[in-house]
């Protein structure tokens, strides 16, 4: 089956100013999309239109067709936001297994080693996520994705707070996440060190 | 039929209503001064002077109509708040917020006008009256969803909020009265009640009646002004408020 | 291979056994919460000690005679756990809020009343139900005899769920929100008056000859009510909150 997100005459208004409006793309399976814009243009917020955190003043979102909300779309999604979104005060691996677990696909401890192992968490699993770096807590919530397919990845500044070796990771993910058919849709300040995609203009 | 169905999709935007609500204003008080003069003359000459309480109790003529005037509106105000969150329009969510300063407002007028007939009446500027407290509990609801509403700077969000919390509200407020009233007959077994109120002549009704709607139409008058100052801030980006005379002050 | 492709295999196999799927989430979500709160005891102490001095602080306050304590008894422990929860409502939300987790739990595809009801749960097993055990004892300060304590103790365990559950779309609603302590007391606070009528009057009549029958079942409708309603609110309010 496959995976179009579709944005239709998205509108944004913050307080009682527009932010942006008219906003109009679509992304299919293979391919990835850029959000770009200067600071404050609402890149932010049109992700979390596109993930279904906040609802536009016009205009509708819809994954294969139908509008976005459902929880077929919501365990298709993956959002990363500005924030870790791992406890700090759990290990790596009590976070993932109780993410797995309320996602409604437990796993077993031996899997989420697995899992951490594959992102190079080897050895840190045990650790509270807190003693951890930037990039490796952010390795920690993309070890969901080993757990927990989703086929829309919606990345906010991914590569924000990461060194070198961590950018070239998760580009990686990101690269194969899309080669294999998935979508991905995300801003950066930076360079996005990955094979040109689309690109849309706020 | 579908003509004014048309006229009410019209009349539900803020552009369209804000020179409705001005044109409505003058009625309204014109109403309210009527009912006003009919209700007070009712009250202070023409209702008897009771046989147990005197001339004091003619305070009723206040105090009840702010009562029922202070529950009335935070059912309408929790219905447009509903409204506003349930069909996203602005229009519903500006006017429960108009209202609810005049409902605290009520309340409040509802617990003063209750203190001042309980000092001669019963020597206390307080009594723990079931209707009293429920009022004063009703006038904190009324704080609450202005202070959060307050509180949230992004104004559709504060709409959204507030409403929920309104609605929560309506659903408390029946409760809150019911566990109150449990309450004082438990502890004060009714020997002091503002709803033994004398028993009601004609005309007090008729008094109550009266002050009642003139109240009912201030509340009405004091929501438009507010709707209006509302919608000014609030659509202060757009093209017909920068056109507006009021707005080159 | 890819380590999407590789895992997408693996946990194929996982996913089909999808079942009872529900009560998972809720389950996970309460032993998550139950773990963190182990790992902050200090904060969960901290509401528990203040349920214990404000308790104390009353007969200080007003004096020890006997009848006179007896009669405020009641009324003074079930003030202060109404106090000591809300103490800890703005834990419920407020630190998944700031580090990303409750977005995901928003964005999870487990039905997010669920998660709600799994912290409630988890914030009453740790704010109310201490109280509960703690209060007959406390109980004893004021002179209460055996059977009110009782009364006291099956009234707050029927109550401080209410409370919780109450307090959870306080706390969505005013989810970093300036002025958010203050403001969730002046929103829950009026809210909580029927429980708390109820819970201190059982006890009262209880002591009166006139039987707790009549109160307990009135909080116990109160409870059902809450449980209805509550997951609905909350889970609106956390969206509203979100945006």
């Amino acid at each position: 089956m496959p995976g179009m997100l579709t944005a239709h005459r998205l509108t944004c208004v913050r307080g009682t100013r527009p932010l942006f409006s008219g906003v109009e793309f679509s992304v299919g399976p293979g391919n990835w999309a850029q959000i770009r814009g200067p600071n404050g243009v609402g890149k932010t917020s049109l992700l979390r239109i596109l993930a279904g955190l906040a609802q536009p003043e016009e205009g509708e979102v819809r994954w294969n067709g139908e509008k976005i909300g459902s929880e077929e779309f919501r365990r298709e999604l993956m959002y990363l936001g500005h924030r870790a979104a791992v406890k700090d005060d759990l290990t790596a691996l009590e976070n993932l297994t109780f993410s797995a677990e309320m996602d409604g696909v437990p796993i077993a401890r031996e899997q989420a080693e697995d899992a951490l192992a594959r992102f190079g968490l080897a050895g840190r699993e045990d650790l509270p996520v807190r003693f951890l770096s930037a990039g490796q807590k952010r390795r920690v919530l993309l070890a969901r994705t080993v757990t927990r397919p989703a086929r829309l990845w919606i990345l906010d500044e991914p590569f924000t707070a990461l060194d070198v070796k961590a950018v070239d990771f998760v580009s990686n993910l990101v690269a194969d996440h899309v080669k294999a058919g998935g979508i991905a849709v995300l801003t950066s300040h930076q360079a996005i060190p990955l094979p040109p995609g689309q690109v849309v203009d706020l | 039929m579908s003509h004014r169905l048309i006229n009410w999709f019209k009349l539900s935007s803020p552009y369209s209503f804000f020179p409705v609500a001005g044109r409505l204003i003058p009625w309204f008080w014109a109403l309210t001064v009527l009912f006003g003069i009919a209700g007070l003359y009712v009250g202070f000459f023409i209702a008897p002077t009771d046989a147990t309480q005197g001339d004091s109790y003619r305070i009723i003529f206040l105090h009840v109509p702010a009562s029922w005037m202070s529950m009335f509106i935070y059912i309408v105000m929790a219905f447009w708040a509903g409204m506003g969150m349930a069909f996203n329009t602005r229009l519903s969510s500006m006017w429960a917020l108009s209202l609810a300063p005049t409902g605290a407002l009520m309340a409040f007028l509802s617990l003063w006008t209750g203190a001042l007939w309980g000092k001669p009446t019963w020597g206390a500027w307080w009594v723990w009256d079931a209707r009293l407290t429920s009022e004063l509990i009703l006038l904190f609801l009324y704080l609450g969803f202005m202070a959060l509403h307050a509180a949230i700077d992004e104004p559709r969000r504060a709409d959204r909020a507030a409403a929920v919390l309104a609605l929560v509200g309506v659903v408390n407020v029946p409760i809150i009265y019911f566990s109150v009233k449990w309450w004082n007959t438990l502890h004060q077994g009714s020997t002091i009640s503002m709803t033994k109120a004398p028993s009601m002549a004609q005309t007090m009704l008729w008094g109550m009646l009266l002050m009642a709607l003139c109240f009912w139409m201030y509340s009405i008058v004091a929501a438009l002004i507010r709707l209006r100052a509302i919608i000014l801030e609030r659509e202060a980006h757009t093209d017909w408020v920068l056109r507006l005379p009021e707005a080159a002050a | 291979m890819s380590i999407a492709t590789q895992g997408e295999g693996a946990i194929g196999a996982v996913r089909r056994s999808g079942e009872g799927f529900s009560m998972t989430a809720l389950t996970s979500v309460l032993r998550r919460d139950l773990l963190l709160a182990m790992r902050r005891k200090a904060e969960v102490l901290t509401a528990l000690f203040f349920f214990l001095i404000v308790s104390s602080l009353f007969p200080l306050g007003i004096g020890p005679e006997p009848a006179l304590l007896r009669k405020i008894g009641p009324g003074v422990l079930w003030v202060g756990a109404l106090l000591a929860t809300m103490l800890g409502l703005q834990r419920m939300f407020y630190s998944d809020h700031l580090d990303g987790t409750l977005e995901q739990m928003v964005l999870s595809s487990a039905p997010l009343p669920l998660l709600v009801m799994g912290k409630i749960i988890a914030h009453w097993l740790v704010s109310g139900l201490p109280v509960v055990i703690l209060a007959p004892i406390l109980g004893l300060q004021f002179d209460l005899d055996p059977g009110a304590l009782w009364i006291l103790a099956l009234g707050l365990l029927i109550g401080t769920p209410v409370l919780s559950l109450i307090g959870a779309v306080g706390a969505a609603l005013t989810l970093g929100v300036r002025g958010g302590g203050a403001l969730l007391s002046l929103l829950v606070l009026p809210l909580y008056i029927p429980t708390l009528i109820f819970g201190a009057g059982a006890v009262q009549a209880h002591l009166s000859g006139q039987g707790a029958g009549g109160h307990l079942s009135l909080l116990g409708a109160l409870l059902a009510l809450a449980l209805f309603f509550v997951p609905w609110a909350t889970t609106a309010a956390l969206r509203i909150s979100l945006e």
